[in-house]
């Protein structure tokens, strides 16, 4: 079989058929279709910019100290700001990473490492999946139910309900990144006599951090933008919070309330709030960003 | 003489050594204390069920099934109905669906099959994130002052040219099903957009290769081999998104009219449980309250099924790949 002589084409091969013809039917299709895709593509990046454009446009314009300082205007009173409100989202996010992110690493921990395989762990598992499409208002009618009806509007309600929106994104973050554990080091601890807690402890949850710490910015930076949670929980105020357990301002339930007034003072109000709201989120997403990046 | 490593085991000065009794009881009490974690999320959901539930019980026993056949809501008469809601909630969901959905799919296309260089890809990735960080409530107000205004001719002309079409049959009068859907679209686009991406990725690449190596164009490629591949992942991200867009609460309460009625017009106002509740729940009586209770269960088990449903096809999709690799 040596004779076969590699310089040489077939007669019969049609040698046209190979090159490439930009007419042909379904090379036009190609084209069409990658346009589409690209007229898409950009339409569908509108929105974002639309958005943004607006809340520096109109949210910037009305952005100052006052606006920051100070307490939410009555309806025809002029000036006034939003100050109550960064504070009562500050204070009620921060109730809920408190109460989320305990269970939801230690939740984590058993999903992970513990007992990985169990049918407690699948099940938990998918409740947490199917958590995470929740829709945010139940949150809040199961809040009022459980606390509002006995101990009134408060922060603490208001917490709690955004708690229940953190717990399955941060369970299933904190499981991703301690499944990213390589098994070398924990089996290395494990040889060096350490008990499960230490090798957790010592071991998996240092090297895991940065994945933990990625999915708890990011459930801070969806709990801080919620407002549906809030409506019935933490209901709304126009003065500073004094205690825990009164009802409570905060940034998404001030734009809401705003943005149906027939004020426009209310309504640029509603924009500039708009704006610290989502440069609050976006702080949190980028811290997300920074630390996930830090990952080796 | 042997070295013996046990020498110094029993010395103060050596830290080695098995682990104390203390050591052991942390170590059960630890685990003890994980589980019971795991266990909360499970009996959470089930606490959640058991306090809607619980009451929307007289609600329950008293409205039984007409609560869901019927179309009034009247806290005067005591009168609770809840179909033009549950109409709102499928309409618009699935509207949005069909436009974030299409969108969402041509993105995750257009981000994983090579169109463009690898860093313009993790831009608009970046981009399609950020599109997910937004708040509701932020995207009800660009709704209000951007979406509506901008509607507003398009419908009029709509109307008054193809009014005799049943969508276009009314005019948009400010807010509407058409800029709640369009705003919705715009939500649910990420996370179709995120698990179709991630369907893609799953394909091997010798798939694709195989594709090329028969002499495809880019686009057959795509349509005959990549989608049929990533079919089921791309449904699971429909069906989750679907699920999103039914609980989806503030823009939709901004946007849609808060109307009880039940209209096949783009442009008529209407209503949804999720902004039903949002809007009548803050200034509600106990009876009325009880039977908001009914209406979040209603809303409760339509998300739940479809989100189920949703990560059933997602779990079966990843065995079908881990088991072929």
């Amino acid at each position: 079989m040596s004779d076969i002589d590699l310089t040489s084409r077939p007669q019969d091969m049609q040698r046209l058929s190979l090159e490439r013809r930009p007419f042909e039917l379904r090379a036009l299709t190609s084209g069409v279709l990658t346009g589409l895709t690209w007229g898409i593509a950009i339409l569908g990046s509108i929105p974002l910019f639309s958005v943004i454009i607006m809340l520096v446009a109109e949210g910037g314009a009305r952005l100052d100290i006052e606006a920051l300082t100070s307490l939410p205007p009555a309806g025809f009173e002029m000036g006034g700001g939003f100050a109550n409100a960064i504070i009562g989202t500050l204070v009620m996010v921060a109730i809920a990473t408190a109460i989320s992110v305990p269970i939801g690493l230690l939740a984590a921990i058993y999903l992970a490492i513990l007992d990985p395989h169990s049918p407690l762990a699948g099940t938990a598992r998918f409740v947490a999946k199917t958590l995470t499409g929740f829709p945010s208002i139940l949150a809040g009618v199961f809040t009022y139910a459980v606390l509002v009806i006995n101990f009134g509007y408060s922060a603490v309600a208001g917490g709690v309900a955004l708690a229940v929106l953190m717990l399955p994104t941060v369970v299933l973050a904190a499981e991703e990144s301690m499944k990213q554990v390589p098994q070398k080091m924990t089996d290395a601890a494990f040889g060096m006599g350490c008990t499960r807690s230490q090798v957790i402890w010592k071991v998996v949850l240092p090297t895991g951090l940065p994945g933990i710490l990625t999915g708890i910015m990011l459930a801070v930076a969806g709990a801080a933008g919620e407002s549906a949670p809030l409506l019935f929980t933490a209901l709304f105020s126009n003065y500073f919070m004094s205690e825990l357990m009164e009802p409570t301002a905060s940034l998404s339930i001030l734009i809401y309330n705003f943005s149906a007034m027939p004020f426009d003072n209310q309504i640029e109000l509603a924009w500039a709030a708009s704006l610290v709201l989502v440069l609050i989120v976006l702080v949190f997403n980028i811290l997300a960003r920074l630390i996930g990046q830090s990952k080796v | 003489m042997a070295l013996n490593p046990f020498e110094h085991a029993d010395s103060a000065s050596s830290v080695s050594g098995p682990p104390s009794g203390s050591d052991y009881l942390a170590d059960s009490v630890f685990r003890i204390i994980a589980l019971s974690c795991a266990a909360l999320i499970i009996l959470l959901i089930l606490f959640i069920l058991w306090e809607i539930g619980g009451l929307a019980l007289p609600a329950m026993a008293q409205h039984g099934l007409s609560f869901v056949s019927g179309t009034t809501w009247n806290v005067g008469t005591q009168e609770f109905g809840v179909l033009p809601e549950i109409w709102g909630t499928l309409y618009s969901s699935f509207l949005a669906l069909i436009l974030g959905g299409t969108f969402g799919v041509a993105i995750a296309i257009f981000l994983t099959q090579d169109f463009i260089h690898a860093r313009l890809a993790a831009v608009f990735r970046t981009i399609v994130e950020l599109l997910a960080a937004i708040p509701s409530v932020v995207y009800g107000l660009w709704g209000i002052y951007v979406v509506i205004p901008m509607l507003r001719p398009v419908a009029e002309w709509l109307h008054s040219e193809l009014g005799f079409i049943p969508i276009f049959g009314t005019e948009l009068s400010g807010p509407g099903m058409a800029p709640a859907a369009l705003v919705l679209a715009i939500m649910i686009l990420p996370t179709v957009a995120a698990i179709t991406v991630d369907a893609f990725r799953r394909i091997p690449y010798k798939v694709k290769e195989a594709a090329y190596g028969m002499g495809t164009t880019r686009w057959e490629a795509i349509l005959k081999v990549m989608l049929p591949t990533a079919s089921s992942g791309i449904l699971a991200a429909l069906v989750l998104g679907f699920g999103r867009a039914l609980g989806e609460t503030m823009a939709l309460a901004m946007l849609i009219g808060n109307s009880n009625q039940i209209n096949l017009s783009l442009f008529a106002p209407a209503n949804t449980l999720a902004s039903l509740l949002a809007s009548s729940f803050p200034e509600a009586g106990q009876i009325e309250v009880q039977a908001l209770m009914y209406a979040a269960v209603v809303l409760l088990l339509i998300t739940l099924v479809v989100n189920v449903v949703g990560l059933g096809i997602q779990q079966y999709t990843v065995r079908k790949f881990e088991g072929k690799a």
